[in-house]
């Protein structure tokens, strides 16, 4: 039996591609950009009639947001359940899976009573495997023949990022603060050591609830997911929605009054003190020996 | 204009989540709730359009008994009144929610209008399944755009902006919509005092909607094992800024 896959030929496509073989041979594979600009609704009609056509046991995505959403679309309009950022899944009646909650937090194990699986996987957390390669759906004459309606909801323009500062995504350090830094003004060491070093500033959602700085700056489930060679946490206890967006991170150095704060007891390096004495003596460190 | 929103009473997880014996729950006997942060500001943006345009804002929530808490933090931001979809605190998921949420939202409209825009957070916090608002913008027939960091109403139409990898993408749909809303949109208000003092006798209607099986069935949580991490300490104070700084240089990143 055959198994559709909506691809975008990312990492995490590839993951996704990886778990969809376990549900049947051959693989096809509808593009994201089958419609362009995106219109999410579209590519769910697509998907819809593709796996009728092809009798799809089960279809698969990246657990991306584009990657849910258009799978959200599909599972709305086919009336079926939808098991979103999967991390394992065993196919069967019904399939058993692994999915991610609270941003990787907890996993759950569920099953999904389905006559398709729809599912989605969650990045970065398969090992990627080799196999026969997915056949490309001709998709034109389905684009042909879209409903206006499922036009409705298209990209129309682009909005380009506002500055050129460190972007947090693609920073190899990221110095961050938390509720100790104790005020907008605080982060003046923090952003001193940050120019130092060229790294993005970060912080914690206390922060951002706070108003000392903007939202862009969170890290964590309902922020940025993030993944620098070095995490340096100033005065953040660590809850589990911080902790979220730091699965990528390859170090983590806490610092921190409290050493029993939830981060101090997570990560690889810490040092016990006042953020306020130790990072002004870390950035008068590195002007010493520069 | 109306305009509703929809939450989820989720726990305060802090530091480290516990589970309950039979490993289905957060334990969360020495824990707050609060509703999803995306939804909060769902919540926020529903009052200032109520604020700025006039008319009538709806809270909406399927939940235990408890949850009329999170409608009751959501009327002290400003919304007028709560509907409560009341169950008996097992798990239902994205699918039961939102054709649950369908019904309540027909019956209110029914009698009151149509809502102009619904608002959703683009995920829970703590099942995360990204589907909710999706499912009950199709079940209704109306737009939905998702993951949205600023909303702009444009005469009978509203303005999106969805959060993409680099920037943003404009999305301009007709009313009425479904609006998917990440954390960011805007910040949320801190209630005041007044506030929560009128939100203590605003209307709650209650109905109780049957719960089917889920097809997304829970079996058992588990908190993942650690990555590993075992840390190694630095020192003390400003002592151990050159250690910090030896870290650094071996790391690559100095």
């Amino acid at each position: 039996m055959s198994v559709l896959i909506l691809t975008d030929g990312s990492d995490a496509s590839r993951q996704a591609l990886t778990l969809a073989r376990r549900f049947g041979d051959p693989v096809h594979a509808v593009h994201m950009d089958a419609v362009a600009p995106f219109a999410p609704d579209s590519l769910a009609a697509i998907l819809q009639q593709v796996a009728d056509e092809l009798n799809a046991a089960a279809v698969f995505a990246a657990g991306t947001d584009r990657g849910n959403e258009v799978m959200a679309r599909l599972a709305a309009r086919a009336g079926l359940p939808l098991a979103a950022n999967c991390v394992a899944v065993t196919p069967g009646a019904p399939a058993a899976l692994t999915r991610l909650r609270w941003g990787g937090s907890l996993l759950e194990e569920a099953r999904l009573h389905s006559p398709r699986p729809l599912i989605t996987v969650a990045p970065h957390t398969v090992s990627i495997e080799e196999g026969p390669e997915p056949i490309d759906v001709d998709v034109a004459r389905f684009v042909e023949e879209l409903d206006e309606r499922d036009l409705l909801v298209r990209a129309s323009d682009h909005v380009a990022p506002q500055d050129g500062g460190v972007s947090l995504t693609t920073a190899k350090v990221i110095v961050s603060g938390g509720r100790g830094v104790g005020s907008k003004e605080g982060f003046a060491i923090i952003e001193e050591l940050a120019g130092l070093l060229g790294a993005a500033v970060g912080c914690s959602r206390a922060v951002t609830s706070a108003g000392w700085r903007p939202h862009s700056d969170q890290v964590g489930q309902t922020g940025t997911k993030v993944a620098p060679e070095v995490y340096i946490a100033c005065g953040i206890s660590g809850a589990t929605q911080h902790m979220a967006g730091l699965k990528g991170a390859k170090r983590i150095l806490a610092i921190n009054s409290d050493p029993q704060a939830p981060l101090m007891l997570n990560a690889d390096y810490t040092v016990t003190g006042d953020l306020k004495e130790v990072v002004p003596a870390i950035t008068a460190e590195i002007r010493k020996r520069t | 204009m109306r305009i509703s929103a929809c939450i989820k009473r989720v726990p305060i997880t802090g530091g480290r989540i516990l589970l309950t014996e039979d490993a289905r729950a957060i334990n969360t006997q020495h824990l707050g709730f609060t509703m999803s942060p995306h939804e909060e500001c769902g919540v926020e943006e529903a009052v200032r359009l109520i604020e700025a345009n006039k008319g009538d804002s709806v809270v909406l929530t399927l939940g235990p008994r408890e949850a009329v808490e999170q409608l009751r933090d959501a009327m002290a931001l400003g919304v007028d009144r709560g509907i409560h979809l009341q169950t008996d605190g097992r798990e239902w998921d994205g699918e039961a929610t939102a054709t649950a949420l369908v019904d309540a939202i027909r019956a209110d409209e029914a009698d009151h209008g149509r809502f102009d825009i619904i608002f959703f957070g683009n995920e829970s916090a703590d099942s995360g399944g990204f589907q909710v608002g999706i499912r009950v913008a199709y079940a209704l027939g109306r737009a939905c755009v998702t993951g949205l960091k600023k909303v702009t109403l444009q005469g009978a139409s509203v303005r999106c902006e969805q959060e993409v990898e680099a920037g943003r993408d404009v999305y301009v749909v007709p009313l009425p919509a479904v609006l998917t809303v990440k954390e960011g949109l805007n910040l949320p208000r801190y209630p005041s005092v007044p506030g929560r003092m009128r939100a203590r006798s605003k209307p709650v209607s209650v109905v109780t909607p049957i719960r089917p099986d889920p097809r997304l069935e829970l079996v058992s949580l588990a908190v993942p094992a650690g990555q590993g991490r075992r840390a190694e300490s630095l020192g003390s104070g400003a002592a151990a800024a050159p250690a910090v700084v030896e870290l650094l240089r071996k790391a690559g990143v100095l």
